[in-house]
């Protein structure tokens, strides 16, 4: 027991700074029913953009506004191969994603960058005399929390709610009067500028930005929605994102008790792979009938 | 108000499955008519409702819409002309929404869609006076998801979405061939209550040669991507199933059309 305790924090902290790429999936499987996979090539882009921009002696603010943007530049270049080059949209977000690959190399310089002597958004935080996470933790929270009621306010605007319909009946919603194609990309781009955000605060939480460190991104991330709506039997917008942070914390924590109970961490993709698996193919097998939504972009 | 000068639209081009949908056709429809269009599978009823919408494109001719060529614009930019309810109940709504949200987005038909706050107090309001109307009890069911709804309810629901914001142009694409025969009499009922109270230009395509008399003020009959038959006022009101099977039976040969004229 004590030693579960000893694992909350640490599941938090990461729990919260992962949901941000949970709420970007939500926005493009659940919200726009578009399988975007640009995930791994984004995530570390916005490590890449924070932690280039950190070294190169820039405010570590403007690292998390320039990932941002970055990303929201790769999942609009995902959707456009979509909606404007009729690519398949698995394909478009597999080319941009590996693309990402070589364009985090060049940003990076290198394979990676340890920012630990540098000044970073936690630097503050830690020169204190508390423990870090009673920072950190409140600190992750505010942002996801309140990117999370954003959203959810978007959403629910006339053109947020066009951007819903886009998912839920795209001829519907075209024959009044709305430009689908627009809607994909806003989506798909606002979708990876989350995802990005995470990459910039994980790199400077963790210390490093690594060319491999969005390896399996979408996997987890597809757990920990799965989780997500399990627990929380999500059926609106609002319980939709609220499911996919309750389902990052709740991923992460599982999966530091499985490495305290011996799960290898070079098995740990294969662990979460196998989770997503069994999640999705249970009720296939039982023959339960999903819910449309439920099944939407996966 | 809507005129197709000599439309051509050939499906597959130059494959083996090539299929002449709409063959040089030219229809003018002034403002206020109401038009039934009937014909056999495949005499092109619903590719002239898509080439009208702007689903896909002519390959050869013009369409104007009030006086607007449009033979160009895509859809989405024709949408502020054009209300349009199909056969798939599904089709014209979005299920995962709530039946105020579904609202809210057909009020903005053809409107910029800003960062507005989608359904507020007053639109809420006027959405349960305006459902009140149906008998269906929908009004106090606001928040639920369309997708809970039975087929004629949705149908009915898609008719109420195109007059929170008049079009001037209705196409109807056998929108009661879904739906019981009950809930199709109230559904075409309430189409003709519509059309009459806002003088809506209307197109609607039937399989229902009764239907096609009864409706309207005009009736064309496609066959093969043409205008075979087109009558209006007076001949139009004298004219019987009967007859018209005597006369283009041969023609038809289509199964459907035949024993709903029995």
């Amino acid at each position: 027991m004590a030693s579960i305790l000893r694992i909350l924090p640490i599941s938090f902290e990461q729990g919260l700074v992962y949901s941000l790429v949970a709420i970007g999936i939500v926005i493009s499987f659940r919200i726009l029913a578009f399988p975007d996979l640009t995930v791994d090539g984004s995530f570390p882009l916005g490590a890449a953009v924070a932690a280039k921009v950190i070294i190169s002696g820039y405010a570590p603010i403007w690292g998390i506004v320039l990932a941002v943007a970055a990303g929201f530049c790769a999942g609009y270049a995902t959707g456009f191969l979509n909606t404007r080059l009729k690519i398949n949209s698995l394909l478009a977000g597999i080319l941009i994603m590996t693309i990402l690959y070589s364009v985090n190399l060049r940003i990076m310089g290198r394979s990676n960058i340890q920012l630990l002597t540098y000044h970073t958004l936690f630097t503050p935080m830690e020169s204190l005399k508390i423990s870090r996470f009673y920072l950190v933790i409140p600190f992750f929270f505010i942002v996801a929390y309140g990117l999370k009621i954003l959203l959810d306010l978007f959403l629910h605007t006339d053109m947020g709610m066009a951007m819903r319909a886009t998912g839920d009946n795209e001829q519907m919603i075209r024959s009044l009067g709305v430009n689908t194609d627009r809607m994909t990309l806003l989506g798909l781009g606002i979708s990876n500028a989350f995802i990005a955000l995470s990459g910039a605060l994980v790199a400077q939480d963790q210390g490093f930005a690594d060319v491999g460190m969005g390896i399996g991104t979408i996997v987890a991330g597809l757990a920990a929605i799965i989780i997500g709506e399990t627990l929380v039997r999500a059926k609106t917008v609002r319980a939709f994102t609220l499911a996919a942070i309750v389902g990052s914390i709740v991923y992460k924590m599982i999966i530091a008790i499985g490495l305290r109970l011996g799960l290898a961490p070079t098995d740990l993709k294969m662990a979460t792979g196998f989770m997503v698996i069994l999640a999705l193919g249970l009720p296939v097998l039982k023959k339960e009938k999903e819910g449309k939504l439920h099944l939407r972009g996966i | 108000m809507i005129r197709l000068d000599h439309i051509t639209k050939v499906f597959n081009q130059g494959t083996a499955d090539e299929k002449v949908a709409i063959d040089d056709l030219s229809l003018h429809i002034p403002s206020g008519d109401f038009v039934t269009v009937i014909g056999s599978n495949g005499a092109g009823k619903t590719t002239l409702l898509n080439l009208i919408s702007g689903t896909y494109f002519p390959d050869n001719g013009a369409i104007t819409i009030d006086g607007t060529d449009v033979t160009r614009i895509p859809e989405h930019k024709r949408a502020k002309y054009i209300g349009r309810v199909f056969q798939d109940p599904l089709i014209g709504t979005a299920a995962s929404m709530s039946i105020e949200e579904n609202l809210a987005m057909a009020e903005k038909r053809g409107q910029k869609r800003g960062l507005r706050w989608g359904v507020t107090k007053a639109k809420r309001e006027r959405y349960r006076e305006v459902l009140k109307r149906l008998e269906l009890g929908l009004e106090d069911r606001l928040r639920d998801p369309v997708g809970l709804l039975s087929g004629g309810q949705r149908q009915t629901l898609t008719l109420l979405m195109v007059t929170l914001s008049i079009p001037k142009v209705l196409l109807l694409d056998e929108h009661t061939a879904a739906l019981d025969p009950k809930t199709a009499h109230k559904v075409l009922q309430l189409s003709r209550e519509m059309i009459e109270n806002y003088r809506l230009t209307t197109i609607m395509v039937t399989h229902n040669m009764q239907q096609a008399i009864e409706y309207g003020n005009r009736m064309i009959m496609l066959h093969e991507g043409r205008v075979r038959f087109d009558v209006t006022g007076e001949r139009k009101r004298n004219l019987t199933v009967d007859a018209l099977v005597k006369s283009f039976g041969a023609v038809l040969k289509d199964e459907t059309l035949l024993t709903a004229a029995q």
